[in-house]
């Protein structure tokens, strides 16, 4: 009667273990075989875990690092339910120990009071390396330059405008591969949430503000994509393909569209952001500033909605050379309004 | 004239779709055999006196736990519903809008109108008979809280057959909520409904830490109090945090429609965003107000069954305490994807972490509680076994999505879905079963069915990871909350037939359940000993059951920490207890106010659901009558006197 206070486990494993292996033998490879079927019969449907550019590929690191310091914990707590539910269960014949007063143990409640802390600390250093390294309005490290997309959450579709090229599209997008895109989203509706899976995670589209959120392709492909945050009726329909191409696609498309498309006029606009979902659509051209007047339109004064890592009221003209400038000039918001809070 | 009523009548009744006419006529038909059984039976009176006008809080907290059990079938009717429109892709079985409202409806039934009230209900009768107190600090204000309650969830569930459901999700983000995008009458029952029986939340948290504060045994410090006292006694700390918030934004959610302010629209100044860090600031202690007394009842039940003490309490009543603090402290990681910056989510996913470790201890806590034990699996241990591994895992996804970059991959899909169910059924539901289960013997004097009970625990087990598993991969497979048709290419529809699958495993369980409720009251053994399940531990086993109205004859000195098992083991070795003289008794009287002056506050919602002043202005002067004839009320108690207590004791214990 002295042992239970000096080491439970150690003779609990022994005993325990003999006990249990049967069934373990059967269960685990079993569980094994059907977790790899299930897996295999779907892997490259699981587009979260399938990324093809580097801020979906860091975020698919972070959750697989995640995932394995919480089974650290997670595994030996399902083992031990099991164990002591079948080891400790009252049946004539059990003769297992039975110490109804044992109900303090300084050694071991430090045990689990420590390990959780120690993986909380590991866990929280990581998450907070990456959220720097992965803050959406952080450009991407590239030799190219980054390409600028403008996109409006309407109610129930998307547009997506092109002020370098000129052009704008509905329910669709061209990007270049190997380039970095640097989104800029705000809403004509309540707000959404933008998410391209494969290249990356989402971020809110909301009026009144233009947040930056940079994404890579690092392929060609066709990616999926949709609005993530309820905006009502036909939210649903909001859904949308990424046609990642070579540079010189991509320069075809634009001109394609530029020659055989009409043009989106003010007119066009306001028809367009009618409650309703829409099909595919391709313009020629936008009128100027028409992202700029979308956002101002719900900011009186341009400043009233200060926000994060949003670029302020106002976008910065579409300048190549001013994009560095630009950057930085959101991350000082940034830091700006984090040290307000 | 004719015509003015029907264009009237079409606008004011929701019409047009079978599903809900099949609604509106069953309960029509429901309503008119309840008068019919009423006045047949001539039950008006009993149903008036011992009912609708009580005070006692165990009455209270059965009502508590009826309402709770019709929210949860319509909850879960919603859910049903849901599953069959996603288990095929372009299905049509529900319309968009429809959808939309389903969902809604699904989250704010089953969090406010089924969690909240199922909890109340345990609270009430619980609490009192485990500090020994006999009754609430507050008993005409416990009354109050009821009813607004009541009222509130039936004003809230009124929008299904008048004027329309809301449809801007469970918390109402604006600008969809305001009335430039949802102009219909279903976002003001949602305010209003919410609203009133939100005010009855708030008063339950007070009542209940005054009672748990001021009302315990002689002898009963605060670490010798019961660990589901200490989890009720957390969780109303937060509730009278959290509640104010909601109130307050709501109320001002309210201003916009009503009076056009501008605190949350888009044009005039408004800010959406200060909405969503309001409703949260609210919403997240909201979610651990109901886990912890979940956390409380599996303490309660993994020491009984076991046959041991609780293992570690003095790091259970830290970690529930730590709770709800740092509850306070995370409600911004509910939307890390709105680009606060990097500080501000860093901060947050941090602080949404160290949750994590507290509630950890508490599932070691657990285990070694049963390690070393006599475990005896009845139906309210198998749900605290069960909850165990679950609540791990959703705890451990939980982590996951608190990793703020990571959850830019994770936010609004099915991932979230997939682990706020699971700690939401597989902690609140499961742990609210086991207390359900564990405490039903000593709220009506029998227990439930064991072997319908273990058939209606496999079914929601099975059916639970059959249905929320595949959900976790649909997340991953880019699939987002609120769609209700998606695109075949997806590949999503075998996992989604797959869960609807498990939804209606858990749909099957539940009507085992009702049968298991219905064989017991039919079939059941009376127990004649209080202690019914033999392992009782704490107070409220040592009286009869069901307790009669005062509860205690008289007050023992529980100066242990669980006096009824040490009790038990004295007066196995000879020992009796001292007698204590008996005394009359004080005692609250009933009043029919609370339930006027609830039925006042609905008529006066309803009338500003619709706007109709002629209705709100009569119903808020009947909540100022109730007040001020309250306020002149002085005959509201009574005593109980010695022989009268002795005779019902003789009645009560005499079959021993």
């Amino acid at each position: 009667m002295t042992y239970d206070t000096e080491s439970p486990y150690h003779e609990l494993l022994d005993e325990e273990m003999k006990s249990v292996r049967p069934i373990k033998r059967y269960l685990v490879p079993l569980l094994f075989v059907l977790v790899v079927a299930l897996l295999s019969g779907c892997s490259d449907q699981i587009i979260v875990l399938d990324p093809k550019g580097p801020i979906g590929e860091s975020q698919k690191d972070l959750i697989y690092i995640a995932t394995i310091l919480c089974l650290i914990v997670v595994v030996p707590v399902i083992v031990l339910t099991g164990i002591f539910a079948w080891r400790y269960r009252d049946k004539p014949g059990n003769n297992a120990t039975y110490k109804p007063n044992w109900s303090h143990n300084t050694k071991l409640e430090t045990i689990w009071w420590g390990i959780p802390v120690l993986i909380i600390i590991a866990l929280g250093i990581v998450t907070v390396s990456y959220t720097y390294k992965l803050e959406p309005s952080k450009p991407l490290v590239s030799e190219k330059k980054p390409i600028t997309i403008q996109v409006t959450s309407l109610d129930w579709k998307w547009l997506f405008k092109y002020p370098e090229q000129g052009i704008a599209t509905v329910n669709y997008a061209y990007i270049p591969e190997d380039t970095p895109v640097r989104f800029q989203l705000t809403a004509d509706s309540p707000m959404n949430s933008f998410w391209i899976p494969q290249l990356g995670g989402q971020i809110y589209a909301m009026s009144g503000m233009a947040m930056t959120l940079f994404l890579q392709a690092d392929e060609p492909g066709e990616y999926y994509g949709s609005g993530a945050n309820f905006t009502g009726r036909d939210f649903a329909q909001m859904t949308f393909k990424v046609h990642a191409t070579s540079d010189a696609e991509f320069n075809d498309w634009v001109k394609e569209v530029k020659s055989s498309s009409p043009a989106l006029t003010e007119e066009g606009y306001a028809k367009l952001a009618e409650p309703g979902s829409a099909e595919k659509q391709a313009f020629s051209s936008f009128p100027a500033g028409l992202f700029e007047s979308i956002v101002t339109k719900y900011a009186p004064g341009g400043t009233h909605h200060q926000h994060g890592s949003a670029d302020m009221g106002m976008p910065q003209p579409p300048d190549p050379g001013k994009q560095q400038q630009t950057a930085s000039t959101a991350d000082n918001h940034m830091a700006h309004s984090s040290a307000g809070h | 004239m004719l015509d003015n009523l029907k264009e009237f009548a079409s606008e004011f009744f929701v019409t047009g779709d079978p599903l809900i006419l099949g609604a509106q006529v069953s309960i029509a038909l429901t309503m008119i055999a309840i008068v019919i059984v009423l006045t047949y039976f001539k039950k008006w009176r009993w149903l008036w006196t011992e009912w609708l006008t009580t005070v006692d809080h165990k009455k209270i907290g059965i009502m508590y736990i009826i309402a709770s059990l019709l929210m949860l079938f319509r909850g879960g009717v919603d859910a049903l519903l849901m599953r069959t429109q996603l288990a095929m892709p372009e299905l049509n079985f529900l319309e968009a809008e429809h959808y939309n409202q389903i969902f809604t409806t699904h989250g704010v039934i089953m969090i406010l109108f089924m969690a909240m009230p199922l909890m109340f209900g345990l609270f009430n009768i619980i609490v009192p008979l485990q500090i020994g107190a006999r009754d609430v600090a507050y008993p005409f204000l416990n009354s109050m809280s009821f009813w607004l309650f009541f009222w509130g969830a039936m004003l809230f569930n009124m929008s299904f057959v008048i004027g329309g459901s809301p449809d801007a999700g469970w918390l109402a983000y604006p600008p969809l909520s305001e009335l430039s995008h949802s102009p219909g009458v279903g976002q003001n029952f949602y305010i209003w409904g919410i609203q009133i029986s939100g005010i009855g939340s708030l008063a339950t948290g007070i009542n209940f830490i005054v009672t748990i504060l001021k009302m315990r045994a002689p002898g009963m410090r605060l670490m010798k109090m019961p660990m589901f006292s200490w989890s009720v006694l957390s969780s109303c700390i937060s509730i009278i945090f959290a509640f104010p918030i909601l109130t307050v934004t709501l109320f001002l959610l309210f201003l916009d429609r009503f009076l056009g302010a501008h605190f949350f629209t888009l044009d005039g100044g408004g800010n959406p965003m200060m909405y969503i860090n309001l409703i949260w600031m609210w919403g997240h202690p909201e979610v651990y107000i109901v886990v912890l007394p979940a956390f409380g009842i599996f303490s309660e039940v993994v020491a009984a069954f076991s046959r041991k003490k609780l293992f570690g309490y003095a790091s259970m009543v830290f970690a529930m305490i730590a709770i709800s603090v740092a509850a306070f402290f995370t409600w911004a990681h509910h939307f890390f994807t709105m680009g606060s910056g990097a500080n501000v989510n860093a901060f947050f996913a941090v602080t949404t972490m160290i949750i994590a470790i507290p509630t950890g201890v508490k599932v070691f806590n657990w285990l070694f509680t049963m390690f070393r034990g006599k475990i005896q699996f009845t139906t309210p241990m198998m749900w605290a076994i069960a909850f165990i591994p679950c609540f791990v895992v959703g705890g451990m996804t939980g982590v996951l999505l608190s990793v703020a970059p990571a959850d830019f991959q994770f936010h609004n899909s099915y991932f979230l879905i997939a682990h706020f169910h699971q700690v939401l059924i597989g902690g609140v539901v499961f742990g609210y079963f086991a207390g359900l289960y564990y405490w039903w013997p000593k709220m009506f004097g029998f227990k439930l069915n064991e072997h319908l009970g273990k058939w209606a625990f496999w079914f929601w087990n099975i059916g639970f990871y059959v249905c929320f598993m595949p959900q976790y991969l649909l997340g991953l497979m880019g699939m987002t909350r609120r769609i209700n048709v998606y695109d075949f290419d997806m590949g999503w529809q075998p996992l989604n037939v797959v869960s609807t699958i498990g939804a209606f495993l858990m749909g099957i369980a539940f009507l085992f359940q009702v049968w298991q409720i219905a064989h017991s009251i039919k079939f059941h053994k009376k127990d004649t000993t209080g202690d019914s399940w033999g392992v009782g531990r704490t107070l409220e086993w040592s009286i009869p059951s069901p307790a009669p109205v005062y509860n205690f004859a008289t007050i023992p000195v529980a100066d242990e920490r669980d006096w009824w098992w040490e009790e038990k083991e004295r007066r196995e070795q000879g020992i009796q207890p001292k007698a204590i003289p008996l005394e009359p008794i004080h005692m609250p009287k009933n009043s029919a106010i609370p339930f006027i002056k609830s039925l006042c506050w609905f008529t006066a919602g309803f009338g500003f659901v619709f706007n109709w002043l002629w209705i709100a202005i009569p119903g808020l002067i009947g909540v100022a009558i109730c007040m001020l004839v309250r306020s002149f009320q002085y005959d509201t108690d009574y005593y109980i006197q010695v022989d009268e207590i002795k005779r019902t004791e003789a009645a009560l214990r005499g079959a021993n």
